[in-house]
């Protein structure tokens, strides 16, 4: 019988194009609003790396000012010290850690016809690829050797070794940057993990992500400065640069992966004996407030869906009640306007469930060409947000488990909003109707 | 085959209690042709509504085929409806929007057949009231009494037990009338029970047993087995 409902369903959606339509534009209005205020909400608060979210943690430290929180309520700094983050990243006390801090540096390609592009990259340790898994093109990451023995190596992004190297294989060969020459010794593919979990801080969460990547260490002879945030509570004491990397100054994040309860209980305790230690010497004047905080904590502690969206997802919902029940309104108009084919129906051997099962499938039928067409309104709501906003660009796209969920919300809508008409259907009493006909 | 006894319906508002039907009893052998005749308002309809279960009665015993339909639920009643009865009505209450095919089809669907017994007894019944060439027309555009013809095909495709006949010449001209009546009575020829209620005493004196019904009661019962000119006997049964 499912079968028959449905074709018959088709059949009164074709006879009666005007007020299927009116039903359908109504159902997709809600849908493409709901859709496109959802599709941001849902890549925003997304997992950007689902198999170990819950294995990497990002790692805080508070040494801020005593008589004020470095933000409310008692949040520790997000980044921390140069000494800080590179005696815990070489400690090796996780099983994989890194420090890094964003650079700008001028790229001079090795044709002429080039012009040197300035571009920001990212000092790192080897372990940053191990623990965030960016894809390789060409070569790999460098070694911890390396890392030790500050070597002039670099990684390349994918959009720059297309810049630099015509996307060819460019492992192996020579680039300069500033004034150094650095062996490619690998080539990312595309890495646009959203947000840019591991750099909610200099760096927009669902912007472009670093064009190199750098071993911190060389930062020994670099004695590069942060391109991105940096915060003191109190001057640097001298100003020098190595004043600046004795500082109390926040610059340098630090992540690691822990891979289990256990590990990260050992780790907790590893950070608070070094801050008890580095209490002794007169630093970190405020109680022990350091945290470990996995992925989806962090981008929940640093507010990456902002209220405006949620605030947004709830109005396109309400929006789409609205539209449903408009669509309640028509569907009653329509399946009373046939109450003379109920009675028919009934009077030929359809039970109640029956008349219920075919009007409720005839909703579902609606449900499902308001999702076709509210698609069609998202993309075009979408369009027009990043046309408006075009920084959260990446975060403007459906696909296709998007698509399914906009299928089954707008069937569940229609069907939820079918329910009263269809009921009343069912209620008409077959006698009176066919004596009337 | 259809058994009322002491049968009675009562429509009830805040304000009114209305007798439709009150001690009402009939008895309706296996292969009769009934004529239930009675002015307007005396309850005809009320009777064939409860008849073919599309109401139920207040008080009273009403057995069909043997089996008791007080108290059957809404499932139990569509399958009797379904099985046991057929209908034809005065509007003839094609749906508009299905061509002749689709609509005999209808209860065919909800008895379960098959697609192949389905197709097989649609075209039958279709080609039985002379319109098995055009089942892909719509009911718009046949005129009154293909319309009613349709509706008995659409009736007789499931080979019911009793056919229900509610004024089905009511709205036809007295040639149609004359044609679809040959029908009706080809078909109980051929052992359906029929039940037809009408105004027309000339189709009344046709059938082989007469009813008459006033103020909701059995006033009464004819044999058009009697050698009446108008098929009207003395009364042989009355209601209590």
């Amino acid at each position: 019988m499912t079968r028959y409902y449905f074709w018959l369903a088709a059949r009164n959606l074709k006879n009666s194009p005007w007020l299927s339509g009116l039903m359908v534009l109504a159902i997709a209005l809600g849908i493409g609003a709901f859709m496109t205020s959802y599709a941001i909400f849902h890549a925003m608060s997304g997992d950007p790396i689902p198999h170990k979210s819950h294995q990497l943690f990002s790692v805080r430290l508070d040494n801020w000012d005593p008589e004020d929180a470095y933000s409310e309520p008692n949040e520790p700094p997000t980044q921390m010290t140069y000494r800080d983050a590179r005696y815990l990243a070489e400690a090796g006390k996780a099983r994989y850690q890194t420090a890094m801090f964003r650079v700008g540096m001028a790229v001079q390609p090795g044709n002429p016809d080039i012009k040197p592009l300035l571009s920001h990259g990212r000092m790192t340790y080897s372990d940053f690829f191990a623990m965030f898994e960016p894809p390789f093109l060409y070569g790999m990451p460098w070694t911890r050797a390396e890392d030790g023995a500050r070597s002039t190596v670099v990684v390349l992004s994918r959009a720059m070794n297309e810049r630099v190297f015509g996307g060819e294989n460019s492992v192996g060969r020579q680039l300069r940057m500033d004034d150094g020459e650095y062996t490619v010794v690998g080539v990312l593919d595309t890495f646009d993990p959203l947000p840019r979990y591991y750099d909610l801080i200099n760096t927009d969460p669902f912007g472009d992500g670093d064009d190199f990547y750098l071993p911190f260490t060389l930062n020994d002879t670099l004695k590069k400065r942060p391109n991105g945030n940096n915060s003191c509570y109190i001057d640097p004491p001298e100003d020098s640069y190595q004043g600046y990397l004795d500082s109390e100054c926040v610059w340098v994040a630090l992540w690691v992966q822990l891979d289990s309860e256990a590990e990260r209980r050992d780790y907790q305790t590893f950070i608070d004996n070094y801050v008890m230690e580095q209490k002794r010497h007169g630093r970190f004047p405020r109680p022990l407030n350091n945290r470990l905080d996995d992925v989806m904590d962090w981008l929940d502690n640093q507010g990456v869906v902002d209220e405006d969206t949620r605030i947004q997802v709830g109005l396109s919902f309400a929006f789409l009640l609205v539209c449903l029940l408009n669509t309640v309104g028509l569907m009653l108009a329509r399946f009373l306007r046939r109450a003379g084919e109920v009675s028919v129906r009934r009077a030929l051997g359809a039970s109640r469930r029956q008349i219920f099962q075919q009007y409720l499938t005839e909703s579902a039928v609606l449900g499902i060409a308001g999702a076709l067409v509210g698609l069609v309104f998202a993309a075009l709501g979408l369009a027009v947000v990043r046309g408006l906003a075009p920084h959260i660009a990446a975060v403007t796209h459906l696909d296709p488990s998007l698509g399914l969920f906009a299928l089954t919300v707008s069937v569940c809508a229609a069907l939820l909003a079918g329910i009263y008409p269809t009921w009343r259907a069912c209620r008409i009493a077959p006698a009176a109707q066919l004596k009337t006909q | 085959m259809l058994s009322m006894q002491d049968l009675s319906k009562v429509y009830r508002t805040h304000l009114v209690e209305t007798h439709a039907l009150r001690e009402f009893s009939i008895h309706v052998e296996e292969g009769e042709f009934v004529a239930v005749t009675g002015p307007s308002g005396s309850g005809k309809t009320t009777f064939m509504n409860i008849a073919g279960l599309l109401e139920e009665h207040s008080g009273g015993r009403y057995q069909l085929d043997g089996v008791e339909v007080s108290g059957l639920s809404d499932r139990e009643r569509s399958a009797m409806r379904n099985e046991k009865l057929g209908f034809i009505f005065q509007g003839f209450n094609l749906i508009p929007d299905l061509n002749l095919f689709d609509n005999v089809d209808v209860p065919l669907r909800y008895r379960g057949f098959g697609a192949k017994e389905r197709k097989l007894r649609i075209e039958r019944a279709l080609e039985q009231v002379g319109l098995g060439s055009r089942a892909r027309h719509y009911p718009a555009e046949l005129s009154g009494g293909q319309q009613q013809r349709v509706a008995i095909a659409r009736a007789l495709a499931g080979e019911p037990r009793i056919l229900l006949a509610d004024e089905p010449t009511g709205n036809l001209d007295s040639a149609m009338a004359r044609a679809v009546m040959e029908i009706l009575e080809g078909i109980n020829a051929a052992g359906t029970t029929i039940i037809m209620v009408t105004h027309d005493p000339e189709l009344a004196a046709r059938a082989r047993r007469n009813v008459h019904i006033i103020d909701g009661q059995v006033t009464d019962l004819q044999s058009s087995f009697a050698d009446s000119a108008l098929g009207v006997s003395a009364p042989r049964e009355s209601a209590a």
